[in-house]
């Protein structure tokens, strides 16, 4: 090498490093943006949810009045069940403050506590009758704006529509140390309610839940038959490269027009009913189809083929080789596939709302045949809403959408390393 | 034969030798459609009889009319440069060409009677018969027992499992590899060294108890040492099994092979017995290969 070509080399040298700088601090601001965002969207939906887990309780002396409820502590159930116990909560808390008199305060009154105070009564009064005539301290769930108000309000923040004279109300129990917040647990075993207070996520899980169910057994026994009849036993022919490119078109189409297709197809022609996870699966399943299909043909297709002509080579038949050799190696991208598109139809909303899984529906589903609504519909829909506290909720409803999509990708992780076949 | 041996390995080695495409060919030594097989090509009440085959890839022809007979248990080597179509023709014979969408095989291949390429023959029946050991050793990912044990099994050939048992000891046994694998037969097949993986497919093939072996290069992806059981292992075989062997080395193919079949760009230009081909070619072209003029 002469002196000028080394001369040539070592400069260019430089330009070559300098290149490979700038590109190496190009791929870590990509991958800092990146993290930049999820941090914000985590942070933000965290920070903003992370209330919604817990909830005010105020606590009364409450006197299970024979008179107000107009049953005695020996009446039998269906009595009880039945008694007065609205009238009960609001003449606790006539009785707590005394100094409301007229007709329109004390209906404003009442509205310190939530109407599920009745139903807990109720619930209590129903496991021990005796409480009928006795006095007890019960912590009683607050109403929504209550328990905005003593969460985010009393530092000054306008965040709900609680009157002055509730404030007052409201701050003289907390002066009494009877105001406190509670872990949440009606958030994980309630369905939806119009009150936020007691709104669950319970009914959205159980949708999502049956109508993922449904997909994975529909989209993927059908999308791994198709892959392993496309890649091992179809000729390879004009018909199936049409096939093929209309799969690879299918999953790209928008997911409403699938959603537009179930309703003509399963809930108009078919009679399924609307509104439940069968039919909500029957949709995901078909968004879900092209990507199970893809995705399963690139794994049968990294099968070295040298394994096809052992099995071959030994007198094993087309369908042994494929049962016994090239789907167990296969199957761990398979199911990785169809966890991917699993996680993507959980987060699907659109095509959902063409078949009714929009409705406002009170009662968890407790099966595929129930009206159900789905996680990602849930926080369409309290998103949507306008009380205060519903703006927590959603965001709680995120993190539990979240949490269940890090679950089903852990189930991906954990399946394909125990499947996985060591070479 | 050890004549042959030092011969040839005194020789140039078929690496050090100038790509074909480099010499040019003399002209009377290029062949045309209607060339004849020089040597011994046809036998006496062969075991496989192959007559007028040509072989198609799509419009490319990969072999042109060839005639060659295997006598049982004889080694039959197959060489020639590459290219020439003898790993073609070798898996003509127990139809894996099958597998390949656009191949086409004319001509007659008869076992035993049977032309193999008939409608009636079952190529899932034809491949117990025939078995294949390949260029690379392709053990499956699963255990060394259930390796061996898996032709046996979907053959139907046992119902017990302690005959299944007897079955892969046998066959390990016949493949040389009975000692070293016995005590781990639950180990992975994948996990054994080259050699063993190659003897485990030997093993793997003869568990079905085929008449005929053939073997793809099965040493080409082999280091010596393994190289020269799997040799050893050939000629304990052919007592029991008719075995062709497409070798890219001539020193094996000297070694272990007790006919030759010179290929040339797709045609069969020499068939003979092994010393013979080696030492006295009669044609041109199979003389210009053995000698290390081209490979």
């Amino acid at each position: 090498m002469t002196d000028s070509v080394r001369k040539t080399v070592r400069d260019n040298l430089k330009k070559r490093y300098r290149a490979e700088r700038y590109f190496r601090w190009f791929g870590v601001i990509s991958v800092g943006f990146g993290l930049l965002c999820l941090v914000a969207l985590f942070g933000d939906i965290f920070s903003k949810g992370i209330g919604a887990f817990r909830q005010t309780a105020v606590e009364l002396e409450v006197f299970f009045d024979p008179d107000v409820l107009g049953v005695s502590a020996s009446a039998e159930e269906a009595k009880i069940r039945t008694a007065n116990f609205d009238g009960l909560y609001k003449a606790v808390l006539r009785e707590r403050f005394p100094e409301v008199t007229t007709r329109g305060d004390r209906r404003v009154l009442y509205r310190l506590l939530s109407t599920e105070a009745a139903f807990d009564l109720q619930a209590l009064s129903m496991a021990n009758p005796d409480l009928i005539g006795q006095t007890r301290k019960i912590w009683l769930l607050a109403d929504d704006d209550v328990d905005m108000y003593f969460k985010y309000g009393r530092s000054g923040e306008q965040v709900g529509r609680l009157s002055e004279a509730q404030q007052a109300w409201a701050e003289q129990l907390i002066a009494q140390g009877a105001v406190k917040t509670r872990f949440n647990t009606g958030l994980f075993t309630n369905g939806d309610s119009r009150d936020p207070e007691i709104a669950g996520v319970k009914g959205a899980v159980l949708g999502s839940l049956f109508t993922l169910m449904v997909t994975f057994l529909i989209s993927f026994p059908v999308g791994v038959a198709a892959a392993i009849y496309l890649e091992e036993f179809a000729p390879k022919n004009k018909l199936t490269d049409f096939i093929e490119v209309n799969i690879n078109n299918l999953a790209a189409v928008p997911s409403i027009i699938f959603g537009l297709l179930g309703l003509a197809v399963f809930i108009n022609y078919f009679g399924v009913p609307r509104s439940v996870p069968l039919v909500g699966g029957l949709v995901l399943s078909l968004m879900t189809l092209p990507t199970v299909i893809i995705s399963s043909r690139a794994s049968i297709t990294a099968v070295p083929p040298s394994i096809r002509e052992a099995a071959l080579g030994i007198g094993a038949s087309k369908v042994q080789v494929v049962l016994h050799h090239v789907l167990p190696l296969a199957m761990p991208g398979m199911l990785t596939g169809a966890i991917i598109g699993m996680a993507r139809a959980l987060g699907e909303t659109a095509p959902l709302l063409m078949i009714g899984m929009v409705a406002f529906i009170i009662d968890p589903p407790s099966g595929v045949l129930d009206p159900a609504t789905v996680l990602p519909v849930q926080i369409y829909l309290w998103a949507d809403s306008a009380e205060r506290a519903f703006t927590e909720r959603t965001s709680a409803a995120i993190m539990v959408l979240l949490v269940f999509l890090i679950v089903m990708n852990g189930l991906a992780v954990w399946l394909r390393s125990r499947l996985e076949t060591r070479w | 034969m050890a004549g042959i041996n030092t011969m040839i390995d005194e020789g140039r080695t078929q690496d050090d030798v100038a790509p074909l495409t480099a010499v040019e060919m003399p002209r009377q030594e290029s062949i045309d459609e209607n060339y004849e097989t020089v040597g011994s090509p046809l036998l006496h009440n062969p075991l496989v009889k192959t007559r007028n085959v040509n072989v198609f890839y799509a419009e490319k022809q990969a072999i042109f009319n060839v005639n060659l007979d295997i006598a049982k248990n004889e080694v039959i080597a197959m060489i020639g440069p590459s290219g020439c179509g003898k790993s073609t023709f070798l898996r003509c014979l127990n139809r894996m060409n099958d597998t390949i969408d656009t191949c086409r095989v004319q001509g007659d291949i008869v076992l035993e009677g049977q032309d193999i390429y008939d409608r009636s023959v079952d190529a899932v029946e034809l491949r117990a018969r025939v078995g294949i050991v390949f260029q690379k050793p392709n053990p499956f990912p699963k255990s060394v027992y259930e390796n061996v044990a898996y032709g046996p099994r979907i053959h139907g050939l046992v119902n017990r499992k302690s005959d299944l048992d007897d079955i892969v000891e046998d066959s390990l046994k016949r493949a040389g590899l009975w000692e070293e694998v016995k005590d781990e037969l639950e180990g992975s097949g994948t996990g054994l060294s080259g050699g063993q993986q190659q003897r485990l497919c030997i093993a793997r093939t003869i568990a079905v108890s085929p008449d005929i072996i053939l073997m793809d290069e099965p040493c080409s992806a082999l280091d010596p040492i393994a190289t020269a059981k799997i040799e050893e292992l050939i000629a304990e075989l052919r007592e029991n099994y008719t075995i062709a062997i497409v070798t890219h080395n001539m020193q094996q193919a000297a070694r272990v092979s007790s006919r030759t079949a010179y290929f040339h760009l797709g045609k069969l230009i020499e068939v003979g017995e092994t010393e013979i081909v080696f030492t006295r070619p009669v044609h041109p072209l199979t003389e210009a290969y053995i000698t290390g003029r081209f490979g």
